[in-house]
């Protein structure tokens, strides 16, 4: 097991599982799989960050990575 | 009392500028699109700071749901129009300000007539769908953008060079069904309305006098229930 610092945004946070913080994942868990795995319907995600760098959904997730996932914000 | 002298006027922007910076942003043309949340505080502080051109564009009156966070709307004002209410207060502030107000939207026929002689634009727009055809006109007029977007107490701000991906970065490929974000679910507050408009606003200053660091390919993102703050690498 490998442990994740995971941040929903906006109305992802209500799939923010318990301890985001030192989340728990397996190793070589691609985003895709960790967006499928807490329940978030794919398309809400329209942003992904990793360690501050944009990454698409295929990365596959590193001990002690800062993992941000971002929906479509665009009110003016 | 548009004869106010320069120094006086300026007195506390020195020396954070110097008076030549402060003349050039008196010579410099940005155009604001959408005059809401974003686009009102905007406005405010391109006239405090010394803007000498603004061209302030929304087509839409101010509504009761204004008042939580717009700036510029008043209970008085209920149906007037937003961009008369901008050329008003920014004319309050400084007669000398040559405010071009148009009370209409922006669509792929108007905007590259809107932007094609300014210097920067700013993006305070409220759908994202608008914001694409934004880009494509910019990226045509040669213009940077300056984007804000809010939604609940989370803001993000980037700064688009014509020719970059801009949009595409953060909201994925453009699409007719995201006209809007989740800011229809989560509404939107003042303070996190202002913060983003200011921030837009400090990006404006740095493009037109080219100095310190721009969020050129870099969103700048802010939580405001949680504090983070972070800016993500786009490219």
């Amino acid at each position: 097991m490998i442990k994740i610092d995971l941040k929903l945004f906006v109305t992802l946070s209500k799939y923010l599982p318990e301890r985001s913080d030192y989340f728990e994942i397996q190793e070589k868990t691609t985003v895709d799989k960790l967006i499928s795995d807490l329940g978030i319907p794919g398309e809400l995600v329209k942003l992904i960050f990793i360690n501050g760098k944009k990454k698409d959904s295929k990365y596959q997730l590193k001990n002690n990575d800062r993992v941000g996932l971002f929906p479509p914000v665009g009110g003016g | 009392m548009g004869n106010l002298k320069f120094e006086e006027r300026y007195d506390r922007n020195f020396n954070t500028l110097s008076p030549e910076e402060q003349k050039n942003l008196g010579a410099s043309k940005v155009v604001v699109i959408g005059l809401g949340g974003l686009g009102g505080t905007v406005c405010e502080m391109m006239a405090r700071v010394g803007i000498g051109h603004l061209t302030l564009i929304d087509g839409d009156v101010f509504e009761p749901s204004n008042l939580n966070r717009q700036l510029l709307s008043e209970e008085h004002l209920m149906g007037f129009p937003k961009a008369k209410a901008a050329k008003k207060r920014v004319n309050a502030i400084n007669s000398r300000v040559i405010v071009n107000h148009l009370v209409e939207y922006v669509d792929e026929s108007n905007l590259y007539e809107r932007i094609k002689d300014t210097d920067v634009v700013m993006d305070c727009l409220d759908s994202i769908d608008t914001r694409f055809k934004l880009q494509d006109a910019a990226k045509k007029a040669l213009v940077p953008i300056v984007s804000g977007a809010i939604a609940g107490v989370t803001g993000q701000v980037t700064t688009i060079i014509p020719g970059d991906s801009g949009y595409e970065l953060i909201y994925g490929k453009k699409s007719r069904k995201q006209s809007k974000g989740v800011e229809t679910r989560t509404g939107n507050m003042a303070y996190c309305a202002f913060l983003v408009a200011a921030l837009q606003s400090s990006e404006c200053l740095k493009l037109l006098l080219g100095r310190g660091d721009t969020l050129h390919n870099k969103l700048l993102i802010a939580e405001l229930w949680t504090n983070t703050f972070e800016i993500v690498d786009l490219v």
